[in-house]
């Protein structure tokens, strides 16, 4: 049975469904509990990672450095971990989050592009920080491609690969072909990232550890981009049934999610809504569902009309204004 | 009167050396008289030897030794940091299409300059060259106070160089956008797409502007712009009419590239090399 390191993404992942207005208090709240409950790594910041704050992809409620000093001064024995976009993020957010007290980056590339990643694992690394190379939209590219980008980013220096299935798209098979392909790539440790558009972000990740996976994310109430992470305190609950070992308590983990759930109010937890069920049936990136109601609200279209075009355009992470683009070319040929 | 043709070399036989090659070739005013590389076995070399270029694997050095008039360098911007004192030295003007910013940056269509006595110039990025135009468009009718472009590539596209460029890329590009565009503040964000085939190249600009800004003018200012960067790029069109989204505009474009030796998709490449003969052609102007 496998020994597990538990990465909890609520804070991070969660503020694409949190519109990015994460304040200070919800995380420094929210990463005592998680702290305390003792999850491995929590990972703190806009939903795009350091950085990603922007009129393209959403503006965020406080700066980087406010959100990261809530999260290092809450925890006593997790590691606070990042996430980075080259492209999205410059080296000064790096030294900025290496300075207050980060531990971890998670070095962020859709799932083709890993060579974009070299200069910014090489400088992470040099600054003493353990790093993820973070394969955006794992179910974009085949096992093969994976195993070769995995490789790439391991000859950089990560020290452990995650593939990220942003869409929720794939099925407990195709997880595990593309963990089989990476473990026989790669000597680092690999993680999964699943989205739950389908059901099977739980299902997902007992696929992954199936052959070989040993990091694990969710996000607590499943509180993550589009459909939502796997559940946290669910996945603590199912890998501890599976025989998996663990550091995080289950009693504790489910006190965190009520925390956290405390912290955001009446704002609704994630449902897998009809449009979520599209993005992950046509394999469109789950954190475009907000873009996608608010731009098919405005122009007055379908939203799974165009979820279905943002899929024909096979569009990546960080291609928000084609959402925008989309729906505006939509209204054109179908006004209502 | 025929005009002495100016004697030009190019270093970095990649994407963009190589349509640098068909440009220069049509070029009236030009002679290409060596095409460099540091890898005897490069697929860029041979192309160049194919189209019947001379070419050298010894880089730098045979850059200095053919004392061309005007270098091309299409390397990486660590490269053309080591390279820009020797070219200077030699008295070659540089043309630089790396992100190293050594010499003052040019956007064409907003800043052509007429003194290069720094012996160099720097073309910023293939996104600067597509965006900052239309940054410029905005901030000549009302201030803006921060603009942010983001570029959408292909992955095709994206060389080499530029993937382990990217911090500089952003870096270069968001200081441009500021300094030229004329934004008090400025961010680069740029997403790679995989997609096949490949998509064209797009750009979105968001300019935040006072609400009592005039809206209509900004409008206008636009259009009128992406006229005037067609006349040199014709494949540069709206994709996105300018429209006011809260406190910014927010508008997008695609280049489609002349296709030359880059494939049309590949604007973005194609717009910076149109810039860098833009500018070689100024600079020869004032050699008579």
């Amino acid at each position: 049975m496998a020994n597990i390191t538990f990465v909890d993404v609520t804070l991070r992942d969660g503020n694409h469904t949190y519109r990015h207005q994460f304040t200070p208090e919800i995380i420094r709240n929210t990463a005592a509990a998680l702290d305390a409950a003792g999850v491995d790594m929590i990972e703190v910041g806009h939903g795009d990672g350091i950085g990603g704050s922007s009129l393209h992809v959403g503006r965020a409620a406080a700066t980087d450095r406010e959100l990261l000093e809530a999260a290092c001064g809450a925890v006593k024995n997790a590691k606070v971990a990042v996430f980075f976009a080259p492209g999205l993020g410059n080296f000064s957010d790096l030294e900025m989050a290496a300075e207050v007290g980060v531990k971890v980056v998670r070095m962020a590339t859709h799932a083709t592009e890993a060579d974009i990643t070299e200069q910014h694992i090489r400088r992470a690394k040099a600054m003493g920080l353990y790093i993820c190379g973070y394969l955006v939209s794992a179910g974009m590219a085949s096992p093969e491609k994976l195993a070769e980008e995995a490789r790439k980013m391991e000859s950089y220096g990560a020290d452990y690969i995650n593939l990220a299935e942003s869409q929720g798209h794939l099925v407990p098979s195709e997880v595990a072909a593309r963990v089989a392909a990476v473990r026989r790539a790669v000597n680092i440790p690999i993680g999964f990232h699943p989205h739950n558009n389908l059901g099977l972000a739980i299902g997902n990740i007992l696929a992954a550890i199936g052959e070989g996976a040993s990091f694990v994310d969710g996000s607590l109430k499943g509180f993550g981009g589009g459909a939502g992470n796997a559940q946290t305190e669910v996945a603590v609950a199912a890998l501890l049934r599976a025989g998996h070992t663990l550091k995080t308590d289950l009693f504790k983990i489910m006190d965190a999610a009520a925390v956290f759930k405390a912290q955001v109010g009446s704002y609704p937890m994630p449902v897998i809504e009809n449009d979520s069920i599209l993005m992950g049936y046509a394999n469109v990136y789950g954190g475009y569902l907000h873009p996608v109601q608010e731009a098919a609200k405005k122009y007055g279209v379908d939203p799974r009309a165009l979820v279905l075009r943002l899929g024909a355009r096979k569009v990546v992470a960080a291609q928000e204004d084609i959402v925008v683009e989309e729906a505006q070319r939509l209204a054109a040929v179908s006004p209502v | 009167m025929t005009k002495q043709k100016i004697p030009v070399a190019i270093l970095g036989p990649g994407n963009i050396g190589t349509d640098l090659i068909y440009k220069i070739a049509r070029n009236p005013n030009f002679e290409l008289v060596l095409m460099a590389g540091i890898d005897p076995a490069s697929e860029g070399l041979a192309r160049a030897r194919d189209l019947g270029v001379a070419t050298s694997a010894d880089g730098v050095r045979a850059v200095l030794e053919a004392r061309p008039a005007i270098v091309f360098e299409a390397t990486s911007a660590y490269a053309h940091k080591a390279n820009a004192p020797l070219y200077k030295d030699a008295g070659i003007f540089a043309v630089d299409l790396t992100p190293a910013k050594m010499g003052p940056s040019i956007v064409p269509s907003v800043n052509m300059s007429t003194d290069f006595s720094a012996m160099n110039v720097n073309l910023i990025s293939c996104a600067a060259q597509a965006t900052i135009p239309l940054v410029h468009a905005v901030s000549r009718i009302t201030p803006v106070s921060y603009a942010e472009i983001a570029a959408g590539l292909a992955s095709h596209s994206v060389g080499p160089g530029t993937r382990q460029n990217v911090e500089e890329f952003a870096f270069t590009t968001q200081s441009a956008i500021a300094a030229i565009g004329g934004a008090s503040k400025a961010k680069a964000l740029v997403a790679i797409n995989p997609a096949e085939p490949p998509q064209i190249m797009r750009n979105t600009v968001y300019t935040m502007v006072a609400d009592d800004a005039d809206d209509e003018a900004i409008k206008a200012s636009i259009h009128a712009m992406v006229k005037q960067v067609q006349s040199y790029v014709p494949g540069y069109r709206l994709t996105m009419e300018p429209f006011r989204r809260g406190d910014h505009f927010m508008v997008g474009i695609e280049v489609e590239g002349a296709g030359d030796y880059l494939p049309k998709y590949a604007g973005n490449l194609d717009i910076i090399n149109a810039a860098a003969i833009a500018v070689a052609e100024g600079y020869a102007a004032t050699l008579n």
